[in-house]
Protein backbone atom coordinates (compact mmCIF):
# COMPACT_ATOMS: atom_id res chain seq x y z
CA UNK A 1 0.00 0.00 0.00
CA UNK A 2 1.46 3.36 -0.97
CA UNK A 3 2.41 5.54 2.37
CA UNK A 4 0.83 8.56 1.02
CA UNK A 5 -2.26 10.39 2.36
CA UNK A 6 -3.01 13.45 0.37
CA UNK A 7 -1.32 14.53 -3.05
CA UNK A 8 -1.66 17.44 -4.56
CA UNK A 9 -0.60 18.06 -8.70
CA UNK A 10 -0.18 21.25 -10.02
CA UNK A 11 -2.75 22.70 -7.43
CA UNK A 12 -3.57 27.04 -7.88
CA UNK A 13 -5.98 28.70 -5.84
CA UNK A 14 -7.29 32.29 -5.77
CA UNK A 15 -8.39 34.19 -3.48
CA UNK A 16 -10.62 37.29 -4.27
CA UNK A 17 -9.53 36.80 -7.60
CA UNK A 18 -5.46 36.94 -6.69
CA UNK A 19 -3.43 34.17 -6.94
CA UNK A 20 -2.22 32.78 -3.69
CA UNK A 21 -0.83 29.52 -4.55
CA UNK A 22 0.62 28.05 -7.88
CA UNK A 23 1.65 25.15 -9.25
CA UNK A 24 1.92 23.35 -6.16
CA UNK A 25 3.49 19.92 -6.14
CA UNK A 26 2.84 18.34 -2.75
CA UNK A 27 2.47 15.20 -1.34
CA UNK A 28 2.02 14.20 2.75
CA UNK A 29 3.26 11.13 3.96
CA UNK A 30 1.91 9.05 6.40
CA UNK A 31 3.60 9.91 9.58
CA UNK A 32 5.57 13.03 8.80
CA UNK A 33 5.63 16.26 10.91
CA UNK A 34 5.65 18.91 8.39
CA UNK A 35 6.59 22.36 9.34
CA UNK A 36 5.21 24.90 7.00
CA UNK A 37 7.31 28.39 6.82
CA UNK A 38 6.76 31.37 4.87
CA UNK A 39 5.96 35.24 4.87
CA UNK A 40 2.28 36.54 5.92
CA UNK A 41 0.27 36.76 3.22
CA UNK A 42 1.81 34.08 1.41
CA UNK A 43 -0.51 31.05 1.18
CA UNK A 44 0.18 29.28 4.29
CA UNK A 45 -3.60 29.49 5.85
CA UNK A 46 -4.88 28.54 2.70
CA UNK A 47 -3.19 25.96 1.64
CA UNK A 48 -4.57 24.15 5.40
CA UNK A 49 -8.11 25.58 3.85
CA UNK A 50 -7.49 23.74 0.38
CA UNK A 51 -6.55 20.31 2.41
CA UNK A 52 -9.54 20.91 4.10
CA UNK A 53 -11.60 21.34 1.11
CA UNK A 54 -13.04 24.98 2.16
CA UNK A 55 -11.55 26.61 -1.30
CA UNK A 56 -10.80 24.78 -4.02
CA UNK A 57 -8.50 24.92 -6.98
CA UNK A 58 -9.41 26.88 -10.13
CA UNK A 59 -6.39 24.36 -11.80
CA UNK A 60 -4.57 21.01 -10.96
CA UNK A 61 -5.96 18.41 -8.53
CA UNK A 62 -5.44 17.45 -4.74
CA UNK A 63 -6.07 13.76 -4.36
CA UNK A 64 -6.62 12.07 -0.91
CA UNK A 65 -5.89 7.81 -0.78
CA UNK A 66 -8.85 6.32 -1.24
CA UNK A 67 -6.83 3.06 0.67
CA UNK A 68 -6.02 4.55 4.24
CA UNK A 69 -9.42 5.12 5.47
CA UNK A 70 -8.13 7.83 7.59
CA UNK A 71 -7.11 9.58 5.06
CA UNK A 72 -9.99 11.64 4.64
CA UNK A 73 -10.70 12.29 8.31
CA UNK A 74 -8.87 15.48 9.14
CA UNK A 75 -8.20 16.89 12.22
CA UNK A 76 -7.72 20.68 12.77
CA UNK A 77 -6.63 23.02 15.29
CA UNK A 78 -7.33 26.70 13.81
CA UNK A 79 -5.88 30.38 15.34
CA UNK A 80 -7.59 30.79 18.85
CA UNK A 81 -10.00 33.57 17.52
CA UNK A 82 -12.52 31.14 15.18
CA UNK A 83 -14.42 30.12 18.72
CA UNK A 84 -17.13 32.14 20.53
CA UNK A 85 -15.32 31.46 24.07
CA UNK A 86 -18.40 33.28 25.93
CA UNK A 87 -20.52 30.17 24.08
CA UNK A 88 -22.62 28.57 26.85
CA UNK A 89 -21.03 24.79 25.58
CA UNK A 90 -18.76 22.91 28.11
CA UNK A 91 -15.86 21.47 27.58
CA UNK A 92 -17.04 17.86 26.49
CA UNK A 93 -19.68 19.49 24.56
CA UNK A 94 -16.59 21.07 22.35
CA UNK A 95 -14.26 17.99 22.14
CA UNK A 96 -17.26 16.29 21.06
CA UNK A 97 -17.87 18.51 18.18
CA UNK A 98 -14.52 16.82 16.72
CA UNK A 99 -16.82 13.63 15.76
CA UNK A 100 -19.11 15.90 13.52
CA UNK A 101 -17.06 14.78 10.86
CA UNK A 102 -18.00 11.26 11.28
CA UNK A 103 -21.55 11.90 11.86
CA UNK A 104 -25.04 12.59 9.35
CA UNK A 105 -26.17 16.23 10.22
CA UNK A 106 -28.76 14.30 12.96
CA UNK A 107 -26.31 13.78 15.70
CA UNK A 108 -26.55 12.22 18.67
CA UNK A 109 -23.16 11.32 20.77
CA UNK A 110 -23.10 7.65 22.15
CA UNK A 111 -22.03 6.40 25.08
CA UNK A 112 -19.17 5.53 23.46
CA UNK A 113 -18.23 9.00 22.43
CA UNK A 114 -18.81 10.41 25.59
CA UNK A 115 -16.12 8.00 27.01
CA UNK A 116 -14.06 8.79 23.96
CA UNK A 117 -13.95 12.49 25.23
CA UNK A 118 -13.12 11.70 29.11
CA UNK A 119 -10.29 9.37 27.61
CA UNK A 120 -9.08 12.37 25.43
CA UNK A 121 -9.29 15.07 28.28
CA UNK A 122 -7.69 12.90 30.84
CA UNK A 123 -5.19 12.17 27.90
CA UNK A 124 -4.61 16.21 27.84
CA UNK A 125 -4.61 17.22 31.02
CA UNK A 126 -8.20 18.03 31.17
CA UNK A 127 -9.76 15.91 33.47
CA UNK A 128 -12.46 17.22 36.29
CA UNK A 129 -13.04 20.05 33.67
CA UNK A 130 -15.59 18.19 31.21
CA UNK A 131 -18.63 20.93 32.74
CA UNK A 132 -16.61 24.08 32.48
CA UNK A 133 -16.78 26.69 29.66
CA UNK A 134 -14.49 27.84 27.67
CA UNK A 135 -14.33 31.45 29.50
CA UNK A 136 -13.42 29.76 32.93
CA UNK A 137 -9.98 27.96 31.40
CA UNK A 138 -6.47 29.39 30.98
CA UNK A 139 -5.46 30.32 27.35
CA UNK A 140 -3.79 26.95 27.42
CA UNK A 141 -6.57 24.93 28.75
CA UNK A 142 -8.86 26.39 26.05
CA UNK A 143 -5.78 25.40 23.10
CA UNK A 144 -5.88 21.77 24.78
CA UNK A 145 -9.31 21.85 24.33
CA UNK A 146 -9.42 22.79 20.81
CA UNK A 147 -6.72 20.21 20.13
CA UNK A 148 -9.00 17.38 22.10
CA UNK A 149 -11.43 18.80 19.51
CA UNK A 150 -8.87 17.94 16.25
CA UNK A 151 -7.58 14.28 17.71
CA UNK A 152 -10.91 12.93 19.55
CA UNK A 153 -11.61 11.83 15.37
CA UNK A 154 -8.47 9.82 15.55
CA UNK A 155 -7.64 11.39 12.29
CA UNK A 156 -4.77 10.43 9.43
CA UNK A 157 -3.78 14.19 9.55
CA UNK A 158 -3.50 17.05 12.00
CA UNK A 159 -3.55 20.60 10.89
CA UNK A 160 -2.41 23.30 12.86
CA UNK A 161 -2.25 27.13 12.29
CA UNK A 162 -0.16 29.01 14.52
CA UNK A 163 -0.68 27.18 17.61
CA UNK A 164 2.24 29.35 19.03
CA UNK A 165 0.25 32.52 18.75
CA UNK A 166 -1.58 31.16 21.87
CA UNK A 167 0.24 28.88 23.68
CA UNK A 168 0.89 29.00 27.33
CA UNK A 169 4.65 29.62 27.78
CA UNK A 170 4.65 27.05 30.80
CA UNK A 171 2.97 24.52 28.35
CA UNK A 172 4.85 25.27 25.25
CA UNK A 173 7.12 21.91 25.85
CA UNK A 174 4.50 19.93 26.90
CA UNK A 175 2.16 20.82 24.07
CA UNK A 176 5.29 20.41 21.27
CA UNK A 177 5.66 16.79 23.45
CA UNK A 178 1.99 15.72 22.71
CA UNK A 179 1.88 16.40 19.47
CA UNK A 180 5.43 13.98 18.75
CA UNK A 181 3.05 11.60 21.01
CA UNK A 182 0.59 12.11 18.08
CA UNK A 183 2.49 11.70 15.27
CA UNK A 184 3.06 8.09 15.93
CA UNK A 185 -0.54 7.79 15.39
CA UNK A 186 -1.08 10.59 12.34
CA UNK A 187 0.83 12.94 10.18
CA UNK A 188 1.07 16.41 11.34
CA UNK A 189 1.23 19.37 9.53
CA UNK A 190 2.04 22.90 11.25
CA UNK A 191 2.05 26.31 10.01
CA UNK A 192 4.39 28.17 12.10
CA UNK A 193 6.11 31.19 12.78
CA UNK A 194 8.42 29.90 15.36
CA UNK A 195 10.78 28.18 13.43
CA UNK A 196 13.58 27.91 16.07
CA UNK A 197 10.87 25.96 18.44
CA UNK A 198 9.74 23.93 15.80
CA UNK A 199 12.59 22.57 14.03
CA UNK A 200 13.48 20.45 17.28
CA UNK A 201 10.33 18.67 16.48
CA UNK A 202 9.70 18.42 12.96
CA UNK A 203 10.59 15.66 10.48
CA UNK A 204 10.58 18.28 7.26
CA UNK A 205 9.74 21.49 6.65
CA UNK A 206 8.02 23.08 3.43
CA UNK A 207 8.43 26.93 2.34
CA UNK A 208 5.14 28.42 1.23
CA UNK A 209 5.68 31.48 -0.41
CA UNK A 210 2.81 31.36 -3.66
CA UNK A 211 4.65 28.73 -4.17
CA UNK A 212 5.70 25.84 -2.46
CA UNK A 213 9.11 24.07 -1.64
CA UNK A 214 9.46 20.72 0.46
CA UNK A 215 12.85 20.20 2.28
CA UNK A 216 12.21 15.96 3.42
CA UNK A 217 14.34 16.99 6.43
CA UNK A 218 14.11 19.11 9.90
CA UNK A 219 17.39 21.45 8.98
CA UNK A 220 16.60 24.83 8.16
CA UNK A 221 19.55 26.75 7.05
CA UNK A 222 19.95 29.60 5.32
CA UNK A 223 21.30 28.16 2.14
CA UNK A 224 17.80 26.20 1.45
CA UNK A 225 16.31 28.77 2.63
CA UNK A 226 18.00 30.80 -0.05
CA UNK A 227 17.47 28.32 -2.22
CA UNK A 228 13.81 28.87 -2.11
CA UNK A 229 13.33 32.33 -1.64
CA UNK A 230 11.95 31.81 1.22
CA UNK A 231 11.90 35.43 2.52
CA UNK A 232 11.86 34.72 6.36
CA UNK A 233 13.78 35.66 9.01
CA UNK A 234 15.73 32.64 10.64
CA UNK A 235 15.92 32.62 14.79
CA UNK A 236 16.71 29.61 16.41
CA UNK A 237 16.86 29.80 20.66
CA UNK A 238 19.10 27.27 23.13
CA UNK A 239 21.47 24.41 21.80
CA UNK A 240 20.67 25.36 18.06
CA UNK A 241 23.24 28.18 15.96
CA UNK A 242 21.69 31.63 16.07
CA UNK A 243 21.33 32.55 12.91
CA UNK A 244 19.63 35.80 11.67
CA UNK A 245 18.44 35.41 7.69
CA UNK A 246 17.72 38.74 5.56
CA UNK A 247 15.86 38.28 2.26
CA UNK A 248 13.38 40.87 0.84
CA UNK B 1 -73.71 30.92 32.70
CA UNK B 2 -72.89 32.22 29.56
CA UNK B 3 -70.72 34.77 31.30
CA UNK B 4 -68.35 31.69 32.96
CA UNK B 5 -68.14 29.74 29.60
CA UNK B 6 -66.88 32.98 28.05
CA UNK B 7 -64.30 33.72 30.77
CA UNK B 8 -63.30 30.31 30.40
CA UNK B 9 -62.53 30.55 27.10
CA UNK B 10 -60.83 33.50 27.87
CA UNK B 11 -58.46 32.15 30.48
CA UNK B 12 -57.88 28.84 28.17
CA UNK B 13 -56.64 31.05 25.30
CA UNK B 14 -54.52 33.13 27.42
CA UNK B 15 -53.18 29.66 29.09
CA UNK B 16 -52.42 28.34 25.62
CA UNK B 17 -51.15 31.29 24.63
CA UNK B 18 -48.35 31.95 27.40
CA UNK B 19 -47.34 27.84 26.99
CA UNK B 20 -46.85 28.24 23.40
CA UNK B 21 -45.45 32.04 23.64
CA UNK B 22 -42.99 30.92 26.46
CA UNK B 23 -41.59 27.95 24.25
CA UNK B 24 -40.90 29.34 21.19
CA UNK B 25 -39.54 32.90 22.72
CA UNK B 26 -37.43 30.38 24.74
CA UNK B 27 -36.12 28.40 22.11
CA UNK B 28 -35.68 31.24 20.05
CA UNK B 29 -34.51 33.62 22.78
CA UNK B 30 -31.72 31.24 23.91
CA UNK B 31 -30.40 31.17 20.54
CA UNK B 32 -30.15 34.55 19.67
CA UNK B 33 -28.80 35.72 22.75
CA UNK B 34 -26.05 33.35 22.85
CA UNK B 35 -25.32 34.42 19.10
CA UNK B 36 -25.21 38.00 20.22
CA UNK B 37 -27.88 38.32 17.59
CA UNK B 38 -30.62 40.67 20.13
CA UNK B 39 -30.22 43.72 17.64
CA UNK B 40 -30.52 41.57 14.61
CA UNK B 41 -33.74 40.43 15.98
CA UNK B 42 -35.14 44.00 17.21
CA UNK B 43 -34.73 44.98 13.64
CA UNK B 44 -36.53 42.13 12.63
CA UNK B 45 -39.61 42.57 14.62
CA UNK B 46 -39.57 46.75 13.63
CA UNK B 47 -39.09 45.47 9.65
CA UNK B 48 -41.70 43.37 10.00
CA UNK B 49 -44.16 46.48 10.70
CA UNK B 50 -43.98 47.08 6.92
CA UNK B 51 -45.86 43.93 6.83
CA UNK B 52 -48.80 45.08 8.63
CA UNK B 53 -49.25 48.11 6.90
CA UNK B 54 -49.25 46.37 3.43
CA UNK B 55 -51.77 43.66 5.15
CA UNK B 56 -54.28 46.20 6.35
CA UNK B 57 -53.61 48.25 2.87
CA UNK B 58 -54.60 45.25 0.54
CA UNK B 59 -56.69 44.00 2.83
CA UNK B 60 -55.08 40.61 4.21
CA UNK B 61 -53.79 39.09 7.29
CA UNK B 62 -51.43 41.63 8.67
CA UNK B 63 -49.05 38.95 10.49
CA UNK B 64 -48.75 36.84 6.84
CA UNK B 65 -47.61 40.67 5.22
CA UNK B 66 -45.15 40.70 8.98
CA UNK B 67 -43.90 36.95 8.24
CA UNK B 68 -43.14 37.75 4.41
CA UNK B 69 -41.60 41.19 5.46
CA UNK B 70 -39.44 39.67 8.52
CA UNK B 71 -38.66 36.99 6.74
CA UNK B 72 -36.61 38.82 3.79
CA UNK B 73 -35.03 41.72 6.01
CA UNK B 74 -34.05 38.47 8.36
CA UNK B 75 -31.84 36.88 5.08
CA UNK B 76 -31.24 40.09 3.51
CA UNK B 77 -29.34 40.79 7.05
CA UNK B 78 -27.66 37.94 7.15
CA UNK B 79 -26.58 38.03 3.63
CA UNK B 80 -25.21 41.74 2.88
CA UNK B 81 -23.26 40.90 6.70
CA UNK B 82 -22.11 37.49 5.01
CA UNK B 83 -20.97 38.85 1.74
CA UNK B 84 -19.42 42.10 3.74
CA UNK B 85 -21.02 44.83 1.31
CA UNK B 86 -22.25 46.75 4.00
CA UNK B 87 -21.67 46.34 8.17
CA UNK B 88 -24.02 44.58 9.82
CA UNK B 89 -25.06 46.83 12.17
CA UNK B 90 -26.07 49.66 9.63
CA UNK B 91 -28.17 46.89 7.93
CA UNK B 92 -29.58 46.64 11.05
CA UNK B 93 -30.33 50.54 11.34
CA UNK B 94 -31.57 50.44 7.68
CA UNK B 95 -34.18 47.68 7.93
CA UNK B 96 -35.87 48.72 11.41
CA UNK B 97 -36.27 52.46 10.42
CA UNK B 98 -37.58 51.29 6.80
CA UNK B 99 -39.88 48.84 7.94
CA UNK B 100 -41.69 51.46 10.32
CA UNK B 101 -41.55 53.79 7.71
CA UNK B 102 -43.19 51.67 5.04
CA UNK B 103 -45.86 50.89 7.42
CA UNK B 104 -46.80 54.30 8.33
CA UNK B 105 -47.14 54.90 4.80
CA UNK B 106 -49.58 52.35 4.17
CA UNK B 107 -51.24 52.28 6.93
CA UNK B 108 -52.01 56.12 5.99
CA UNK B 109 -53.15 55.46 2.83
CA UNK B 110 -55.63 52.75 3.93
CA UNK B 111 -58.96 54.01 3.90
CA UNK B 112 -61.06 54.47 7.17
CA UNK B 113 -59.60 53.51 10.05
CA UNK B 114 -56.76 51.01 11.14
CA UNK B 115 -58.81 48.32 13.49
CA UNK B 116 -56.02 47.00 16.22
CA UNK B 117 -53.23 48.81 14.67
CA UNK B 118 -52.50 49.61 18.75
CA UNK B 119 -52.18 46.12 19.11
CA UNK B 120 -49.76 45.38 16.57
CA UNK B 121 -47.55 47.67 18.13
CA UNK B 122 -48.52 46.97 21.63
CA UNK B 123 -49.86 43.79 22.07
CA UNK B 124 -53.16 42.67 23.03
CA UNK B 125 -54.30 39.25 24.74
CA UNK B 126 -58.17 40.44 23.54
CA UNK B 127 -57.58 40.50 20.17
CA UNK B 128 -55.68 37.56 19.98
CA UNK B 129 -57.73 35.11 18.09
CA UNK B 130 -58.15 30.89 18.02
CA UNK B 131 -56.04 31.26 14.33
CA UNK B 132 -53.02 32.79 16.40
CA UNK B 133 -53.10 30.34 19.23
CA UNK B 134 -52.89 27.94 17.01
CA UNK B 135 -50.23 29.11 14.83
CA UNK B 136 -48.19 29.90 18.12
CA UNK B 137 -48.98 25.99 18.79
CA UNK B 138 -47.61 25.05 15.10
CA UNK B 139 -44.29 26.94 15.94
CA UNK B 140 -43.67 25.63 18.79
CA UNK B 141 -43.86 21.98 17.35
CA UNK B 142 -41.72 23.14 14.47
CA UNK B 143 -38.98 24.78 16.75
CA UNK B 144 -38.90 21.73 19.57
CA UNK B 145 -38.65 19.56 16.41
CA UNK B 146 -35.92 21.52 14.52
CA UNK B 147 -33.69 22.39 17.46
CA UNK B 148 -34.27 18.67 19.06
CA UNK B 149 -33.37 16.83 15.85
CA UNK B 150 -30.61 19.26 14.78
CA UNK B 151 -29.02 20.11 18.51
CA UNK B 152 -26.20 19.90 18.42
CA UNK B 153 -25.63 21.09 14.43
CA UNK B 154 -26.72 24.37 15.18
CA UNK B 155 -25.18 24.57 18.46
CA UNK B 156 -21.63 23.78 16.89
CA UNK B 157 -22.17 25.68 13.89
CA UNK B 158 -23.10 29.24 15.98
CA UNK B 159 -20.00 28.46 18.09
CA UNK B 160 -17.26 28.43 15.50
CA UNK B 161 -18.75 28.65 12.42
CA UNK B 162 -15.61 28.33 10.22
CA UNK B 163 -14.44 24.80 12.07
CA UNK B 164 -18.49 24.02 11.20
CA UNK B 165 -17.07 24.31 7.45
CA UNK B 166 -14.86 22.13 7.73
CA UNK B 167 -17.24 19.37 8.06
CA UNK B 168 -20.20 20.17 6.96
CA UNK B 169 -21.45 21.81 3.24
CA UNK B 170 -24.81 22.65 4.81
CA UNK B 171 -23.67 25.75 7.25
CA UNK B 172 -24.98 28.38 5.14
CA UNK B 173 -28.40 26.27 5.00
CA UNK B 174 -28.26 26.36 8.47
CA UNK B 175 -27.61 30.00 9.31
CA UNK B 176 -30.61 31.07 6.96
CA UNK B 177 -32.92 28.18 8.38
CA UNK B 178 -32.63 29.03 11.77
CA UNK B 179 -32.79 33.11 11.26
CA UNK B 180 -35.86 32.84 8.99
CA UNK B 181 -37.55 30.09 11.90
CA UNK B 182 -36.49 33.14 14.33
CA UNK B 183 -38.05 36.05 11.84
CA UNK B 184 -41.62 33.85 12.13
CA UNK B 185 -41.00 33.08 16.04
CA UNK B 186 -40.71 37.19 16.25
CA UNK B 187 -43.77 37.78 13.89
CA UNK B 188 -46.49 34.57 15.73
CA UNK B 189 -45.54 36.61 19.12
CA UNK B 190 -46.14 39.97 18.15
CA UNK B 191 -49.99 39.12 18.90
CA UNK B 192 -48.50 38.47 21.98
CA UNK B 193 -46.36 41.64 23.23
CA UNK B 194 -46.44 43.89 19.84
CA UNK B 195 -43.65 45.17 17.66
CA UNK B 196 -42.51 46.88 20.13
CA UNK B 197 -41.79 44.80 22.73
CA UNK B 198 -41.25 41.28 21.33
CA UNK B 199 -37.58 41.85 21.33
CA UNK B 200 -38.00 41.81 25.08
CA UNK B 201 -40.07 38.56 25.44
CA UNK B 202 -37.28 36.76 23.14
CA UNK B 203 -34.28 38.34 25.19
CA UNK B 204 -35.03 38.46 28.67
CA UNK B 205 -36.25 34.85 29.60
CA UNK B 206 -32.81 33.35 28.67
CA UNK B 207 -31.16 36.31 30.51
CA UNK B 208 -32.95 35.21 33.65
CA UNK B 209 -31.97 31.98 33.13
CA UNK B 210 -28.02 32.66 32.63
CA UNK B 211 -28.05 34.29 36.16
CA UNK B 212 -28.04 30.90 37.52
CA UNK B 213 -27.62 28.34 34.64
CA UNK B 214 -24.58 28.00 32.45
CA UNK B 215 -25.46 25.17 29.75
CA UNK B 216 -27.53 25.60 26.65
CA UNK B 217 -29.91 23.15 27.07
CA UNK B 218 -30.72 24.26 30.52
CA UNK B 219 -30.97 27.72 29.56
CA UNK B 220 -33.57 26.67 27.24
CA UNK B 221 -35.59 25.18 29.48
CA UNK B 222 -35.54 27.70 32.53
CA UNK B 223 -35.59 30.50 29.72
CA UNK B 224 -39.22 28.82 28.95
CA UNK B 225 -40.27 28.33 32.81
CA UNK B 226 -39.25 31.85 33.56
CA UNK B 227 -41.31 33.49 30.36
CA UNK B 228 -44.16 31.05 31.55
CA UNK B 229 -44.04 32.88 34.81
CA UNK B 230 -43.61 36.14 33.77
CA UNK B 231 -46.57 36.15 30.97
CA UNK B 232 -49.03 34.57 33.07
CA UNK B 233 -48.20 36.90 35.86
CA UNK B 234 -48.36 39.85 33.28
CA UNK B 235 -52.03 38.48 32.22
CA UNK B 236 -53.46 38.50 35.56
CA UNK B 237 -51.78 41.77 36.49
CA UNK B 238 -53.30 43.67 33.31
CA UNK B 239 -56.43 42.07 33.54
CA UNK B 240 -56.94 42.92 36.44
CA UNK B 241 -55.49 46.33 36.90
CA UNK B 242 -57.42 47.07 33.37
CA UNK B 243 -53.77 48.27 32.25
CA UNK B 244 -51.86 46.70 28.64
CA UNK B 245 -51.11 43.16 28.46
CA UNK B 246 -47.78 43.25 26.58
CA UNK B 247 -45.90 46.33 28.46
CA UNK B 248 -47.24 44.71 31.99
CA UNK B 249 -46.10 41.42 30.78
CA UNK B 250 -42.61 43.27 29.97
CA UNK B 251 -42.65 45.05 32.79
CA UNK B 252 -43.23 41.66 35.15
CA UNK B 253 -40.48 40.30 33.46
CA UNK B 254 -37.67 43.34 34.20
CA UNK B 255 -38.98 42.65 37.73
CA UNK B 256 -38.86 38.68 37.64
CA UNK B 257 -35.64 39.28 37.00
CA UNK B 258 -34.27 42.06 39.02
CA UNK B 259 -35.73 39.47 41.92
CA UNK B 260 -33.44 36.17 40.89
CA UNK B 261 -30.47 38.61 40.24
CA UNK B 262 -30.56 39.79 43.89
CA UNK B 263 -31.39 36.39 44.94
CA UNK B 264 -28.65 34.91 43.76
CA UNK B 265 -26.29 37.91 45.17
CA UNK B 266 -27.56 37.61 48.71
CA UNK B 267 -27.45 33.90 48.60
CA UNK B 268 -23.64 33.59 46.85
CA UNK B 269 -22.63 36.33 49.18
CA UNK B 270 -23.97 34.15 51.96
CA UNK B 271 -22.21 30.92 50.76
CA UNK B 272 -18.85 32.98 50.55
CA UNK B 273 -18.62 34.49 53.66
CA UNK B 274 -18.02 31.18 55.86
CA UNK B 275 -15.47 30.43 53.99
CA UNK B 276 -13.40 33.78 54.46
CA UNK B 277 -13.95 33.35 58.26
CA UNK B 278 -11.88 30.37 58.26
Amino acid sequence: MPDWLVSMKSLSVAYNGKVVLSDINFTIRKNDFIGVIGPNGGGKTTLIKTILGIVHPFRGSIEFNEGIEASKLIGYLPQISTGDLNYPLTVKDVILSGLMIRKKLVSRMSETDRQKAEMVMSELGLSGLSSALLKDLSGGQQQRVFLGRAIIGDPGLLLLDEPGTFVDANFENDFYEKLRDLNRKMAILMVSHDIGTISAYIKSFACVNRTLHYHPSSEITNENLLAYGCPIQLVTHGDVPHTVLKIH
Amino acid sequence: MENSLLQYSFILKGLLGAVFASITAGLAGTYIVSRKMVFLSGGISHASFGGIGLGFFAGINPIIGAAVFSIFSALGIEYLSVRQKIREDSAIGILWAFGMATGIIFIYLTPGYAPNLMSYLFGSILTVTTADIIALGIMSVILILYFGIFYRAILYISFDEDFARTYSPYVNVFKYLTTSLIALTIVLNIRMTGVVLVISLLTIPPNIAMLFTREYNKIVIWAIIAGFAGIITGYATSYFLGIPTGATIIFTLVILWIIVKTVIRFSSVRKINPGEKQ
